[in-house]
């Protein structure tokens, strides 16, 4: 038992964790400051936000495929997850335990149908695998309409809705994920993902299986997006299969991007910042502005592309961005430290110092938001040189 | 040097449409042996190699590892049975630092054995793997002389230290049987005969077979103890060095009349 600390002592690096700090102060704060119902709203839709951008920037960013699906899955889990709600309510009586089952079950069905998408990601890349989940999203909305037992086009009512305190749940199983992911994107497995990544026929040649791997992050990814949609299906007296559309997805896609593809870090910040400027803008702009809040929502995303790919702005860049800023505080905290400590800088590990986040992905931005079809990336083009060589 | 075969090869051969890119390939290949494969451009030296190592699936005779039938199997299996490659034009895993890459290559040893949920949970096995594996990456880095550079991305390394890292990331994934293609593409002389070190090095203290294709025919010469020298998909000739470079045969598909 001991050794097991030590281990966890170790290897301890605090820049590793402070996320999972800052989202529980946040949330304490919240519960401290007892929040007004339009607060508890904008808090609970953050939080499905945080769990959606971060499963699907798991496949977009460390497994490095490009799936517009995600909202499908969101789907099925919020209806499933009401429906089932519905049937057991009055048998369990207990709200939190209903909605722990259904998050649960609305989860693994989501999953088993994410196991159905990985498989087409076996066989396909990039715009071809796109247009696979994209349809899949789509499929599911119109099948999730045409059930009487889901309502049909009219919705599916939610009469046990869980009320203004789903806010906190949503963020007690966005912590949760956010461990779970985070743990394995550190570990042999996250290793064996981001080489799929970084060069699929390496990573065959290394034995890293990479049928199973391709099929486990998705069968996650959707796990969590399903649980996200439990969520939100139990905030909501209603459920309308309009929720779940192309629009979602894209909306969903756009936190990964802007927080940046194989940034944790960046997706939950991206996707507590675009729910808040949505409902912001949507509170402040009367009327028929409102219709401005989608023009706000895409110079965001310029300024971003601009800020992050424009060589004039590079050096602003390095001064400025968030992990240079973070190293200058925790730089001059350290330093302090040590200066105190001389004996304790050599007995840190400094082994592996590259972070995670910084890793760029396969997927380029521009690729992701222009429309035209790009020729495939210039790994692939190798590839078939390679095997039509000598 | 014994005389236990390695690697046998029994009439291999593929055929793309009407192309026959291999045919009729035979290599018996002993414990500690470093055997060359040469032959001009076109010759299918890479295509056995991608046989061998599951990109390709033979079209014609079987392949033996140990005495154990691998033909056919996929790039993984025959990776974890025990054969590891590298690549003509080099395929690291550039986005990762230069230990990550090694840790890939020891993903699949069977003493680091430890699931994805055991990982997520945080079991003590992943801390105890982690460190073990670690340990290894280190010792392995040290031994290409890459210690220094473990925390650098791969894609910033000099091209010769990337050649090597290639070798330490195969050589991570303990094969009984190593594949070098063309290692010493692009090389000056100088960084051809450290590699030549490396190369024996790698053989005496891994006891690796290592089979290796090369167009440097010094290099070759210098460093296999048996030669097959491929043209057109077929064998010209086999044998050592010397008995196959003189053959008439090889200097005409070299040099010409």
């Amino acid at each position: 038992m001991t050794a097991y600390f030590k281990n966890i002592k170790n290897g301890f690096k605090p820049k590793n964790y402070i996320n999972y700090v800052v989202i529980t102060l946040f949330l304490i704060i919240s519960i401290i400051s007892q929040p007004k119902t339009s607060t508890t709203t904008l808090l609970a839709n953050m939080g499905f936000a945080i769990i959606l951008a971060v499963s699907l920037n798991l496949v977009v960013g460390f497994l490095g495929e490009l799936s517009l699906g995600h909202a499908g899955f969101m789907c099925i889990g919020a209806y499933i997850g009401t429906f089932i709600s519905n049937q057991i309510f009055d048998a369990i009586g207990s709200k939190l335990v209903v909605l722990i089952l259904t998050m649960i079950i609305g989860g693994l069905i989501a999953a088993i149908f994410g196991y159905i998408v990985g498989f087409s990601a076996l066989r396909l890349k990039g715009d071809y695998l796109a247009i696979v989940t994209l349809a899949f999203g789509e499929i599911v909305r119109d099948i999730c309409k045409n059930i009487p037992a889901f309502g049909g086009a009219m919705g599916l009512k939610n009469p046990h809705r869980y009320g203004n305190n789903l806010y906190i749940v949503a963020f007690v199983v966005a912590l949760i994920m956010l461990i779970l992911i985070q743990n394995l994107i550190r570990s042999k497995h996250g290793r064996a993902i981001t080489a799929v990544r970084d060069n699929e026929i390496a990573a065959k040649a290394m034995g890293i299986n990479v049928t199973y791997y391709k099929l486990f992050v998705f069968v996650l990814s959707s796990f969590f997006a399903g649980v996200a949609g439990v969520l939100y299906g139990s905030f909501n007296s209603i459920i309308l299969y309009g929720d779940f559309s192309f629009n979602k997805s894209i909306e969903i896609l756009v936190m990964v991007v802007l927080g940046g593809m194989g940034s944790i870090n960046g997706s939950i910040l991206a996707a507590a910042l675009i729910t808040f400027i949505n409902t912001f803008l949507q509170s402040k702009l009367p009327g028929d502005l409102s219709a401005l809040r989608l023009l706000v929502y895409a110079l965001i995303l310029m300024i971003v592309v601009i800020f992050n790919n424009a060589p004039a702005l590079h050096k602003y860049k390095e001064k400025y961005s968030f992990s240079a800023l973070f190293a200058k505080v925790y730089g001059k905290i350290t330093d302090k430290f040590y200066a105190k400590h001389p004996e304790k800088k050599q007995a840190r590990i400094t082994d592996d110092s590259a972070a995670w986040n910084r890793v760029p992905s396969k997927i380029k931005m521009d690729e992701v938001l222009s429309t035209d079809i790009l020729p495939d990336d210039k790994n692939n083009d190798t590839d078939t040189e390679d095997k039509r060589d000598e | 040097m014994n005389d236990k075969i390695v690697l046998k090869t029994e009439h291999l051969g593929i055929t793309f449409g009407g192309l026959k890119a291999a045919q009729d390939v035979n290599l018996n290949i002993k414990e500690k042996e470093l055997y060359g494969l040469i032959g001009p451009n076109g010759a299918g030296k890479t295509t056995v190699f991608n046989m061998l190592t599951g990109v390709y699936k033979p079209t014609t005779g079987k392949f033996y590892l140990d005495g154990e039938d691998l033909t056919g199997k996929s790039e993984e299996t025959i990776n974890k049975k025990g054969i590891a490659r590298t690549f003509q034009n080099i395929r690291l895993f550039n986005n990762m630092s230069v230990i990550r890459n090694v840790l890939v290559g020891l993903h699949n040893q069977p003493e680091f054995r430890c699931s994805p949920f055991e990982s997520m949970l945080r079991f003590p096995r992943h801390f105890e793997n982690e460190k073990a594996m670690r340990d290894k990456a280190k010792e392995l880095l040290r031994i290409f002389g890459l210690e220094e550079e473990r925390n650098n991305l791969a894609c910033n390394l000099p091209y010769g230290k990337q050649r090597k890292l290639e070798i330490a990331r195969a050589l991570a994934t303990n094969p009984k049987l190593l594949l070098l293609d063309e290692p010493a593409a692009g090389m000056n002389p100088n960084e051809t005969e450290e590699l030549m070190e490396t190369v024996r090095k790698i053989r005496d203290e891994f006891n690796m077979t290592i089979l290796l294709i090369e167009h440097d025919l010094k290099f070759v010469s210098g460093l296999c103890d048996e030669i097959t020298v491929l043209n057109f998909g077929t064998v010209l000739a086999q044998g050592t060095a010397e008995e196959a470079l003189n053959n008439p045969e090889v200097v005409k598909a070299y040099i010409g009349n």
